[in-house]
């Protein structure tokens, strides 16, 4: 399985990301990918920008072993991860999980398992701009619940 | 020497990303955050003790029974918010 993890400050283009993707392999009869993006608003609050940090180097081999658990678990034919880091304005997009299979379900089910993982596993810390000042955001219970269904 | 990591709240609680330290022994995970305490005082005792608080060995999550050796890297951070 061709499996590629990049942690990166440039945006991504998901239309040639998901053409790469799909070349692994001809057995390819689904792509399932998932895009996160910068709301303008949390918690009721306006957010002006975002800066995301990471922990260089546990952060690819975090999201490593989580597309390696997916692989376990699923037929899959190849999966892209990009995550990116810095200063994201509202509407831009944050991360990109794509994963390929001969067929839809085991697509559908292992690109949700990633970014179900990648949110409560892989070090990435919020931080977000609003009218109160720069505030970290605070982990979310219904993400711990959201990766606990898949045990 | 054992490189101490800090990410996100903690490094600007502390005012710092990380910092090289030398053990005068081997010890637990508990053992050499409680050492990091003692020499550094109650601002480190507010984020080692955090009560989320995760920690790392060598780019792994571990808990307090995982030993610390010379050559290690160590990192706390609060709980994660990607995606």
């Amino acid at each position: 399985m061709a499996f590629e993890v990049r942690v990166q400050t440039a945006d991504f283009d998901v239309s040639s990301e998901l053409a790469l993707l799909r070349q692994h392999s001809l057995q390819t009869g689904a792509v399932v990918n998932f895009v996160g993006t910068v709301r303008d608003v949390n918690h009721g609050q306006a957010v002006a920008s975002m800066e995301l940090e990471h922990y260089p180097g546990m952060t690819e081999k975090a999201i490593s072993d989580i597309v390696s658990q997916a692989k376990q678990r699923w037929q899959l034919l190849a999966a892209t991860v990009i995550h990116r880091v810095g200063l994201l304005q509202p509407g831009e997009q944050i991360v990109l999980v794509a994963v390929s299979s001969k067929h839809r379900g085991e697509a559908f089910q292992a690109c949700e398992f990633i970014m179900d993982f990648l949110k409560t596993q892989a070090p990435f810390w919020k931080k977000e701009q609003t009218e109160q000042g720069a505030q970290w955001v605070d982990a979310r219970e219904s993400d711990g619940e959201a990766a606990k269904r898949w045990q | 020497m054992v490189k101490v990591l800090f990410f996100a709240s903690y490094r600007e609680a502390l005012g710092l990303p990380e910092v090289a330290v030398t053990m005068p022994h081997n010890m637990s995970l508990a053992e050499f955050k409680q050492w990091l305490i003692t020499e550094n005082g109650d601002s480190w005792q507010a984020v080692l003790n955090a009560p989320n608080s995760v920690q790392a060995v060598n780019q792994t999550v571990a808990d307090d029974d995982q030993p610390v050796v010379d050559g290690d890297e160590v990192a706390f951070f609060p709980p994660v918010t990607g995606g």
